[in-house]
């Protein structure tokens, strides 16, 4: 019905006062799409609030170092023109001594020689004693040749690796807290390198996180896949007690299933003494099961059993007992049924179901704090370790951005093998 | 070929669902089994399946007895209500299925998947999922499956209940087409009356766990044996009455609640003062009959017509019943009626047919 004009271009449709179709459209549902919005406007700014804006600071926070330029603002400026052989010239000793003295008598949190000590023993560790006790001295300094007096005063300032790192640092932004993150850092010729054995935590903990993580999610697979389906396929009073019983630790605090657990595992718990109560162990021989990876893994696996049973569940209850039926009425056995008939059509839920866990468990926190030991420690303890104690946030940051990354990732390949549009989350 | 031996099932223990079931049915024979919901047809149908057990009783296939044969191992086809059709697999994936699990190679399988998407008519469709598919083209696919693997007894289970009416119409008689042209043996549910009198052999007709009545579609109209199949099969008028006698010639006289006297064919009642029900087809009645030995005439008041091309359909109140029909022909010499008017109705003795009274 479109008129069409002499060159075969069809008119945009107009209503019959002639303003343009979808002019008219927009303005019609203007006032409902502001009514929507404005529905939506709470959730929004709170997402903005607590969600964006924490990630973008973490984000940042990890690559964003200002201590450098902060406490020695002139020596920052200067420094960069040093080409890094031999020592620094002396003019620039000469603003590090002044800006020295200076950052002395600051005491503002983030500009004073404390915290450059600090972010300087980051990069080489055992040097914070240089600085704190250099500071105190240099306002003695009060003429050149700076370089000569510096040096005198502590033979380490002769040592190219410290200025290499100063210069480093009189950078804003830098990306050593991911280099310390994943074990590495500059050596004393500036090169990238692999930290010292002694000092690789991070990469080990975070494979054993992705390690412990893909297991804990198999173990709840194996476990959950026959609940689930029991529970879609038994009557409905059957099924509805036994998906309370899924549910009601679900309920339960957190603290409280993970404190139980404990009761449960330790040396004089209850596993134990009933082990050596039927004599399958003797008295001493008692099993170590919490405070280790083994406590860990039990206790994570309860705790995030739900989230794989719910999504398996609500896909198995899409599918219906015929299929089952009439693979068998076609000739095949209950076993091959299932491997071709019922297993293709759960792996949504599979999907759902192992990348909800998984994603779950290498973000985990508490449980691997309290049953974990030292042996049981996941990558999020590190995280909060740095947050909390060490306070170098922003390697923490750095680490927390890894694990971001890392979820991404998993989350890009889940998304090419199976579709997140197939994801069924009940 | 099939054989029902005193089965009967219970799924709680403490009812019947199926009561003492004895059924033959013959190699290639189309047999329908015809009821309401929870009569016990499906019931019956996944016992032979293997999919229910029996509770009691023994079925056999070819002469075995098969309660403790798996479903896989007893090489019956099936088509299931909703088709079953596996989502996750082609059309063909689908069709090779029961080929793949007997082992046969891959050459063979694509041979005889084609060959069956001939026979139904769908050659082109083997790469589509089911998804893609019509109702109607998801049907054939899955009568395909039942058929594939040449089992010599197929099960269908309602499969054209999904189906809207017109393809439902043009699937029965492509079912019934297969049905001959193979010589399969076919096993058949449905609660539609029509489709069973269209395609089967012999139609058993379920109620309460028992079958009512087995016969042939045209026994099963006109010679329904109880009150149920005559009500259940097609359109009846009722009158109840009290019987006086039988008489040799197996005509009853009937007293009926109304006080008139009537004769009737004695089919479900023998004895003299039972209640009984009188059966008579709309379309055996005749308005203002002539006379002849065995006519049977009532008055009755024209209540309500309803034109309907072919023939009036024309309610009215006879001895007392309301809901009496009477298809009037509309043809040249037929009855011009009104709505109020009162003629006499009649019909030939033999044509109604005095059965048990299940109310009573």
């Amino acid at each position: 019905m479109t008129d069409v004009t002499a060159s075969g271009v069809p008119e945009a449709i107009t209503t019959s006062d002639g303003v343009p179709l979808k002019v008219s459209l927009a303005r019609a549902t203007r006032r409902q799409r502001m009514q929507a919005l404005l529905l939506v406007l709470p959730l929004l700014l709170f997402l903005l609030v607590a969600f964006v804006l924490p990630i973008g600071e973490m984000l940042f926070r990890s690559v964003y170092s200002p201590i450098g330029p902060n406490v020695l603002p002139n020596f920052s400026k200067v420094i960069h023109e040093w080409d890094g052989e031999d020592l620094p010239p002396e003019a620039v000793f000469e603003v590090f001594v002044k800006d020295m003295t200076e950052a002395k008598k600051s005491n503002e949190i983030g500009k004073t020689v404390g915290n450059l000590a600090t972010r300087v023993n980051y990069e080489i560790p055992g040097s914070r004693g240089l600085f704190t006790k250099s500071a105190r001295k240099v306002k003695n300094i009060t003429e050149g040749p700076y370089k000569e007096a510096l040096i005198a005063l502590d033979k380490r300032w002769e040592n190219q690796h410290i200025w290499r790192t100063l210069q480093r640092i009189s950078s804003n932004y830098t990306a050593s807290f991911y280099l310390a993150a994943t074990d590495r850092k500059y050596n004393e010729d500036n090169e990238i390198v692999r930290a010292d054995p002694l000092y690789q935590i991070y990469l080990p903990i975070l494979g054993k996180t992705l390690w412990l993580s893909a297991l804990i999610t198999f173990i709840c697979l194996l476990i959950a896949y026959p609940v689930s389906y029991l529970l879609a396929t038994l009557p409905l009073r059957t099924s509805n007690l036994l998906m309370i019983m899924v549910l009601l630790p679900f309920w339960t605090s957190l603290l409280v299933r993970t404190t139980a657990w404990i009761a449960m595992l330790q040396t004089e718990g209850i596993v134990n003494n009933i082990l050596v109560f039927t004599r399958v162990i003797s008295e001493e021989s008692r099993i170590q099961m919490i405070y280790n990876q083994t406590g860990t893994i039990v206790a994570m696996v309860h705790i995030l059993l739900p989230f794989m049973i719910l999504p398996l569940y609500s896909v198995m209850k899409t599918i219906p007992p015929y299929y089952m039926r009439a693979a068998r009425s076609l000739g095949a056995t209950g076993t091959y049924s299932f491997i071709k008939v019922y297993f293709p059509q759960t792996i949504p839920g599979i999907a759902a179901g192992t990348l909800l866990v998984f994603i779950l468990a290498i973000g985990y926190y508490i449980t691997p704090a309290l049953v974990g030991g030292s042996d049981g420690l996941l990558i999020s303890n590190l995280i909060a370790d740095h947050i909390k104690k060490t306070l170098n946030w922003s390697l923490g940051s750095a680490l927390g951005a890894i694990l971001l990354a890392i979820v991404l990732i998993f989350y890009w390949i889940y998304n090419k093998l199976v579709g997140v549009d197939n994801l069924k989350f009940g | 070929m099939v054989r029902f031996q005193n089965v009967q099932k219970s799924y709680d223990g403490e009812t019947l669902v199926v009561k003492d079931l004895n059924l033959d049915i013959a190699t290639g024979e189309f047999v329908t089994m015809l009821g309401p919901s929870g009569s016990g047809k499906t019931t019956t149908l996944m016992m032979l399946a293997g999919f229910e057990p029996a509770t009691h009783g023994e079925i056999y296939l070819n002469g075995n007895p098969i309660n403790n044969v798996p479903p896989h191992k007893r090489g019956i086809g099936m088509v299931f209500q909703n088709y079953a059709l596996f989502p996750h697999m082609s059309v063909a994936e689908n069709l090779a299925f029961p080929l793949a699990v007997r082992g046969q190679s891959k050459s063979e399988q694509e041979d005889r998947v084609k060959k069956v998407l001939e026979m139904v008519e769908l050659p082109e469709f083997g790469g589509r999922r089911p998804a893609q598919l019509s109702g109607g083209q998801q049907q054939r696919v899955a009568v395909a499956r039942a058929l594939v693997f040449e089992p010599d007894l197929v099960l269908m289970d309602e499969p054209l209940g999904a189906l809207d009416k017109q393809l439902r119409e043009q699937m029965q008689y492509e079912i019934k087409h297969i049905h001959e042209s193979l010589g399969v043996t076919v096993v058949y549910v449905t609660h539609d009356q029509s489709e069973a009198l269209t395609m089967s052999d012999r139609v058993a007709v379920f109620e309460d766990g028992i079958i009512q009545q087995l016969s042939s579609p045209e026994e099963l109209y006109e010679r329904p044996e109880n009150s149920f199949v005559a009500q259940f099969i097609g359109e009846n008028n009722k009158l109840r009455g009290t019987v006086l006698e039988v008489g040799r010639d197996k005509l009853a006289t009937v007293k009926l609640d109304s006080g008139d006297m009537v004769k009737a064919l004695a089919v479900g009642v023998g004895a003299k003062g039972e209640r009984t029900l009188l059966s008579v087809r709309p379309e055996r009645v005749a308005i203002e009959p002539k006379k002849t030995r065995n006519t049977v005439t009532l008055t009755g008041k024209v209540e309500e017509l309803i034109y309907l091309g072919d023939h009036i359909r024309t309610r009215m109140s006879v001895a007392g019943h309301t809901d009496f029909i009477v298809k009037v022909p509309n043809n040249a010499e037929h009855h011009e009626l009104s709505e109020g008017q009162t003629t006499t109705v009649g019909w030939q003795a033999e044509d109604c047919r005095a059965l048990d009274d299940m109310a009573a």
